[in-house]
């Protein structure tokens, strides 16, 4: 442990979302760990690789799978002071997606950066 | 070093309890520090006393419950996704007006800011999943 943690100094967390957001639960319950998390005034950052990127896209509607649609929960980051997504430009583009088609504002980055923006943690929380 | 733990899937079906459980007891063993295993997603159901495997199968619940008591580990499931999963303790259960509970020994069943507060207070946080 740094000094500075030990001196209760923000700890620089990262959550790394990699799946789809329906077809299986990780995409929202990692999401309800950024919302409580978000209280411990921490420094927070959100990682979006391979199908992790949809979970940002435009558009959703689960009325057909009958489960909770949780798109708009990404804009209500902000008031949680949540604002650092980063989101893998491979991915964007082997998935046909562009920055545009995403309902946040990201900053997108090759692989290569986020893997530097990896080694920067103190705390990676991967679903 | 003080470890946090993550477990994000159920037994059986994933590796991921079996390895955390190794990982714990080796780190245990070398006179390391677990802070805290943390259980989310499927991986509450590590939690329910009620698993019956098979004689030649290990117990993985019990040898959870087994080794918290050897070693005074804090394992807790996450309060929310238990709940979904149907794994509750005796208070949990009357609160919610159910006619059974379940969650095995040495566990205990909170909030996800147990989670964080591991992932600040451990040197570090090791997540095992899928």
């Amino acid at each position: 442990m740094t000094e500075e943690n030990a001196g209760g100094v923000a700890k620089k967390f990262l959550y790394v979302n990699r799946r789809a957001p329906y077809g299986t639960i990780y995409a929202l319950e990692s999401l309800e760990v950024v919302l409580i998390g978000a209280a411990f005034e921490q420094d927070v950052s959100l990682a979006f690789l391979g199908d992790g990127v949809y979970q940002l896209t435009k558009g959703h509607d689960t009325k057909g799978l009958e489960v909770k649609n949780f798109s708009p929960t990404f804009r209500a980051l902000e008031d949680y002071d949540v604002t650092k997504l980063y989101v893998e430009k491979e991915a964007l583009e082997a998935r046909g997606l562009r920055e545009a088609d995403l309902v946040v504002p990201v900053e997108v980055v090759s692989a290569e950066r986020m893997a530097e923006i990896m080694e920067a943690q103190d705390v990676i929380l991967s679903f | 070093m003080k470890f946090g733990i993550l477990v994000n899937e159920g037994p059986y079906t994933h590796e991921a309890s079996d390895t955390a459980y190794q990982f714990v007891k080796a780190a245990l063993a070398k006179g390391h520090e677990i802070y805290r295993v943390f259980f989310y997603h499927d991986g509450v159901n590590n939690g329910t006393r009620l698993t019956v495997p098979p004689q030649d199968d290990r117990n993985i619940v019990k040898r959870w419950s087994e080794l918290a008591a050897q070693h005074k580990l804090d394992l807790v499931l996450c309060i929310a996704a238990a709940q979904r999963r149907g794994v509750m303790d005796a208070a949990e259960a009357k609160r919610n007006g159910k006619d059974a509970d379940n969650l095995a020994p040495g566990f205990r069943i909170s909030g996800l800011g147990q989670l964080i507060e591991a992932g600040i207070q451990a040197d570090r946080l090791v997540v095992f999943g899928d």
